[in-house]
């Protein structure tokens, strides 16, 4: 086992090295730069944005690009920002907090409406609550998070007036004012994302505990006489929760990247709208950070999974 | 843990179990099964009838889709209008007609080329392990990394002038936009197939029938897979309602399909500012989208029933 | 009109005989703004109109928080770096210019004592230098004093081309002397008519000397001032989070009495247009909102939610279709739309003036742009106020069908005009932005009634507007046959604006796209009546030869405009403000107060 653990996390460092090297590469050729409003503007001469290229180094081969970032990287020098000239980790740590809170709570709406509803409709299948629970969920996805933070926004900040939708990470207010004041604001984008993320979880949890509860064992369990609560618990939903560890471990990453849709919606200065707004504007060692960070914790998440599905299925072997 | 040999005549919680059939061959009895299935007979009939409807649309309903008339916008349902206008007095149900081949279209084909791509890859690492598992997870987890609109630009800027070039301005444009919203979106299910071949390729019945000399494709084939496709049916579904959406967005950053063609995702964006005043806009192509999800997801559940070798109904 | 007209009517003004506003009207009426028409005047010894604000609170701060809405959302907060209006709106919160310009186009008085003119001997008669007195007793947020060495460093620190500032096309080809501690001098390098650029308005912006010494050039980066600003603004700094948000408090010791009067400015930034709209017209949620690029359908049905109004302020903004003049299909020496090419069919005057009269204004202003894009025929700035009657538009698709009839173009069996197996067909792209499609899609209606085929491209405003040169679908390299963007007149002196028509301003390969002439219309006329006019020493007659240049422009449609866009801004009812479409949206920021 330690050595197993030993072993993937000396893969991890080759692995991760590649993934970032294509990341840089998409990165420097994709098209556009950060000089759009300079470039329509006729008052900003021409030199200007000359010398900001060759400033930022623009202007040198991808590759010398590439280990450039990689050296300074390793030191622990992130770069600078080509909008704003703030250094990158600077403006990643002012908004992790928040993006932690936001994401992190919609996260953990959607377990926990996902996971019970998943099996209770599962243990049900073609029942009222079943019926009820899919419908939902199939309207969860087949709409997008543009459309329904809009409808929240309608309903509940306009035509009742109850919530704010400008999200605001400093809150001028002390003690539980101020906590009454984040949960106000927060619920809007927690419900949608938490709902999003939720609808599908709900169909893949009911699809894998129906595969297990018609198995063999299941009945056997059943027919000793253990009651029912007991056999969906014990002997279902552990063998039900490989595909759900595997979808968590796909969603954890995203607590730190953001959600880009949601976060533009409702003003929400999470890492999500820092990536979107460093992306239309080409600000590439941004990019490059937040998705490096992403990719390392995609990388990280993914080994965590596969231990889980060891501890779940003792008989999967590390090899 | 308990183990669980298949072929067993398993039944719902709660039913009786029917009484065991005289045999059929396999196809007929899948189909048999299928037609058990009541949802999925009357989802493939629905999604029959949108299909023939976006098919023969425009000879039905043969309004032109760009028809500009400022006397009429934003109208609400109405007998020459029957879905109503837009903000230009464009008809609407025209526009969903002619968008919806576009739509479906782009749906089913991105969701085919992401579960065969995820199948695949999660079928190849969950049997081999090793090296190839390392280097296949490996790609999963770049691709699962990579930014999305930096990459979309730069595949836009390398291949669409060759594309339209060979296929024409619209079958390149397709053959783009399915390649690039499947190509996105197989990962997840790269991750839950290999996970399931995992846990599947040590269970008895794949031992026995490895004992019995089964080659690896007789294994994938007879044994794990059709036990591994419940997540992938899920997959499938949400991966159609996804491309819909997915092909709105993209045709905004200009590789998607010309912006005065109407598909259902660019017609539910296009609505959004105009959801209070107008709210027919957004309903009738967010109800096409639902309804599209909904009859495939019953169709996947009543496939998976009717080819799930441990059922027996 | 010649220069000898231009110098009657300056007369006329001077003696009482013609109004200013008048003049105004002739001068917009041929090309020229209302900051350089009265800046006109000032050399005709006519000093500029004081403007007049009704400020109604008797003493400073006890008003509050003031919210304000961008949905870009600010990134920089030293003026000099200030990448767009975002930036600068930003940065205007804590610095400010010598002077601002008003709704009218006449300079207002702010770090300067009083704005220079000829009888106050601050205005040289030859257009070769202006004197200006800086205002005593100003203070930095720090507690030091403003004096004229800050407007000398301001200079050195612009032009250095190390520090890449975007104010340097201000401060590159001037020179600024220190007349004494109060007064400074710039002087121009020839004759300059448009003389209050450099320490005026949005690219004016002084900072402070003592912060960001040892911070020039290659260093500037490095000051810490930039994100802590400290400047002589009516707000002093509190805190700033890049992409997010900014947030002042009054300054105590402001050098206007009774100003300002909110306690606290904060600058949200994020999210999309009509959502900002919502915030300050429907929830009441923040008080000003600004560029609501929107649809005005979807304002008047927010503006009925009573919270606020949505302010129109005239500006120097043109949406315009360009007509390209060379060949995009066609690939000569590694690039499209090579100037060694001539389009085949764009380059023929019936067709052009086809195009130009199958574009129905009308329909565009009324269905999608309403209040905030009036349909237009001039290529220049032309508030309502100030319009020219003389200049015409039609919508007609019966005569433009008619003129390319005439010219050849006959009509095939798929409804699409060809004349020797050319097809009239034509690519026209945009940036994608809701009302940009909807003004393609109406072009392409009348377009194919009258036999052109269209086909609709739009581009992300990322790559679209960039100035990569490895992308095929910027809009400098314009590979298509139509596009349309707003041109801005940040510049209220057409010379910069003008050059934009200028043949060896063709943007090619040779110069990384980044010419100025994107539509590639070339001709010889112009490009000898624009040299004259910039070696014209006396400033009356310059202006006269640029008069001239519109002139050629307009008449042999080098583009065809569609409306002007006025900056269109969301305002609570409760909120009195200011603004001037030449200036910032915050120029007058220490002027804001609410309702009693």
């Amino acid at each position: 086992m330690a050595d197993y653990l030993l072993r993937r996390l000396l893969i991890a460092i080759p692995s991760l090295l590649g993934i970032s090297a294509v990341l840089y590469t998409v990165l420097a050729l994709a098209p556009g730069d950060p000089f759009q409003e300079l470039a329509t503007n006729p008052n900003v001469p021409p030199e200007v944005q000359e010398a900001l290229r060759r400033k930022f180094g623009l202007d040198d081969p991808v590759y010398v690009r590439y280990f450039r970032w990689l050296t300074a990287m390793l030191q622990g020098d992130w770069g600078y920002s080509f909008v704003s000239r703030v250094d990158v980790d600077t403006l990643i740590l002012q908004r992790l907090p928040t993006t932690l809170i936001v994401i992190g709570s919609a996260q953990i709406l959607a377990l926990l409406v996902a996971l019970p509803v998943g099996i209770y409709a599962a243990t049900r299948p073609y029942s009222v609550f079943d019926q009820i629970a899919n419908t939902l969920a199939f309207v969860g996805f087949s709409l997008p998070t543009f459309f329904t933070g809009l409808l929240l926004i309608l309903v509940f900040s306009i035509w009742l007036d109850w919530l704010p939708f400008v999200y605001r990470a400093d809150i001028a207010a002390t003690g539980w004012q101020f906590y009454w004041e984040h949960i106000k604001q927060s619920i809007m984008p927690v419900t949608v994302l938490g709902l999003f993320q939720g609808a599908s979880l709900v169909r893949y949890v009911r699809s894998a505990v129906l595969d297990v509860i018609r198995l063999d064992y299941v009945t056997t369990a059943r027919s000793k006489g253990l009651e029912e609560r007991v056999v969906i618990l014990k002997h279902v939903v552990r063998n039900a929760l490989i595909p759900v560890v595997t979808l968590i471990a796909l969603q954890m990453p995203v607590v730190f990247g953001g959600a880009i849709v949601t976060e533009q919606i409702f003003r929400v200065p999470g890492i999500g709208s820092l990536l979107i707004s460093s992306m239309l504007a080409n600000d590439t060692p941004v990019i490059m950070a937040v998705t490096f960070v992403f990719a390392c914790l995609v990388v990280l998440f993914n080994l965590i999974a596969d231990i889980l599905y060891g501890w779940l299925d003792p008989r999967i072997s590390y090899r | 843990m308990a183990g669980s040999t298949h072929a067993s005549p398993t039944v719902e919680p709660g039913k009786p179990a029917p009484a065991v059939e005289a045999t059929f061959s396999p196809r007929r009895e899948a189909w048999r099964r299928f037609r058990r299935h009541r949802l999925a007979v009357a989802s493939s009939v629905i999604l029959g009838i949108m299909i023939l409807a976006i098919l023969l649309g425009p000879i039905i309903w043969p309004v032109p889709i760009n028809d500009i008339n400022f006397a009429a916008t934003l109208q609400g349902p109405s007998l020459s209008h029957p879905l109503g206008t837009d903000d230009l007095g464009q008809d609407l149900l025209a526009r969903m007609l002619y968008g919806g081949r576009i739509s479906l279209a782009v749906g089913l084909a991105a969701m085919a080329v992401a579960v065969f791509v995820g199948v695949l890859v999660g079928a190849v690492a969950g049997m081999s392990r090793g090296w190839v598992d390392a280097f296949l997870m490996w790609l999963t987890d770049l691709f699962l990394s990579l930014p999305t609109l930096p990459l979309l630009l730069l595949i836009i800027y390398l291949f669409r002038d060759g594309l339209t070039a060979t296929f024409g301005p619209e079958g390149g444009v397709f053959i783009l936009v399915v390649a690039v919203i499947g190509g996105l979106r197989w990962m997840p299910v790269a991750r839950l197939v290999r996970a399931q071949f995992l846990s599947l390729r040590e269970k008895e019945f794949v031992e026995a029938a490895r004992a019995l000399g089964a080659s690896p494709t007789r294994q994938v084939f007879r044994h794990i897979l059709p036990n591994a496709l419940g997540p992938v049916i899920v997959a499938g579904t949400i991966d159609v309602a996804a491309a819909i959406i997915a092909e709105s967005t993209l045709s905004f950053l200009g590789l998607g399909f010309p912006p005065d063609i109407p598909t259902w995702g660019r017609l539910l964006f296009d609505a959004k500012d105009h959801l209070d005043i107008a709210p027919h806009w957004a309903l009738f192509p967010g109800a096409a989208i639902f309804l599209a999800v909904l009859t495939i997801n019953f169709i996947g559940d009543g496939l998976r029933d009717a080819l799930d070798p441990r059922r027996v109904l | 009109m010649d220069d000898k007209t231009l110098r009657r009517l300056i007369g006329d003004v001077k003696d009482g005989r013609l109004s200013r506003r008048r003049f105004l009207t002739r001068m917009a009426a041929v090309g020229l703004t209302a900051p350089l028409a009265n800046q006109l005047l000032s050399f005709g010894g006519v000093a500029m109109a004081q403007s007049t604000f009704n400020y109604a609170p008797t003493k400073a701060g006890g008003g509050g928080p003031l919210k304000l809405l961008f949905w870009q959302a600010p990134t920089l907060l030293n003026p000099h770096f200030a990448v767009g209006t975002k930036d600068q709106n930003a940065a205007r919160i804590f610095y400010e210019p010598l002077a601002g310009w008003d709704p009218e186009g006449n300079l207002f008085p702010l770090l300067a004592a009083e704005i220079p003119s000829r009888e106050n001997g601050g205005l040289a008669a030859d257009g070769m230098s202006v004197v200006w007195k800086l205002k005593k007793d100003v203070m930095w947020h720090d507690g030091k004093p403003f004096t004229a060495d800050d407007c000398v460093f301001n200079w050195e620190f612009a032009r250095d081309p190390g520090t890449a500032a975007t104010t340097s096309g201000s401060y590159k080809d001037v020179k600024v002397e220190k007349v004494d501690s109060h007064t400074i001098k710039v002087i121009f390098a020839k004759p300059t008519p448009f003389w209050a650029d450099a320490f005026v308005g949005g690219r004016g912006m002084i900072i402070p000397k003592h912060l960001y010494e040892g911070f020039t050039g290659d260093k500037s980066r490095e000051a810490p001032t930039n994100l802590k600003p400290v400047g002589t603004g009516p707000y002093k700094f509190v805190d700033f989070k890049p992409g997010d948000i900014v947030r002042g408090e009054r300054n105590d010791k402001y050098h206007l009495p009774n100003r300002p009067f909110f306690d606290t400015v904060e600058m949200k930034g994020g999210g999309d247009a009509v959502s900002a709209a919502r915030a300050v017209l429907q929830t009441g949620e923040f008080d000003h909102a600004w560029n609501m690029q929107v649809e005005d359908s979807v304002l008047k049905n927010l503006e009925t939610g009573g919270k606020g109004r949505v302010v129109i302020t005239e500006s120097g903004n043109i949406e315009m279709i360009l007509l390209n003049n060379t060949d995009p299909w066609t690939e000569v020496d590694g690039e499209r739309s090579s100037i060694k090419t001539k389009h085949p069919f764009l380059t023929e005057k019936p067709v052009r003036q086809a195009l130009a009269l199958l574009v129905d204004k009308d329909s565009v202003e009324k269905h999608i742009y309403g209040r905030t894009g009036t349909a237009t025929a001039n290529f220049v700035n032309n508030p309502p106020k100030f319009r020219s009657p003389n200049t015409k538009y039609e919508f007609n698709i019966e005569k433009a069908a008619k003129l390319l009839e005439d010219a050849g173009w006959k009509k095939g069996s798929d409804g699409i005009r060809a004349k020797d197996g050319k097809r009239l067909k034509v690519v026209f792209q945009t940036s994608t932005n809701a009302p940009r499609q909807k003004t393609q899609a109406i072009v392409k209606q009348a377009c194919q009634k009258a036999g052109i085929d269209v086909e609709l491209k739009s581009i992300t405003a990322s790559v679209f507007f960039s100035s990569d040169v490895a992308n095929p679908d910027t809009f400098t390299k314009f590979y298509t046959d139509l596009e349309m963007y707003t041109t801005t007149m940040p510049q209220p002196d057409p010379e910069v604006f003008l050059q934009q028509f200028l043949s060896w301003e063709v943007a090619t390969k040779a110069n990384k796209w980044q010419g100025r002439n994107i539509s590639r219309w070339k001709n010889e006329d112009y490009d000898n009546t624009y040299k004259a006019a910039q070696n014209e020493l006396d400033p009356i007659k310059r202006a006269a030869l640029l008069i001239k240049c519109n002139d050629l422009v307009v008449n042999d449609q080098a583009t065809i405009p569609v409306v002007a866009r006025p900056s269109v801004s969301s305002t609570s009812n409760t909120i009195v403000n200011r603004l001037s479409g030449w200036d910032l949206e915050l120029g007058y920021l220490h002027e804001w107060h609410r309702k009693a």
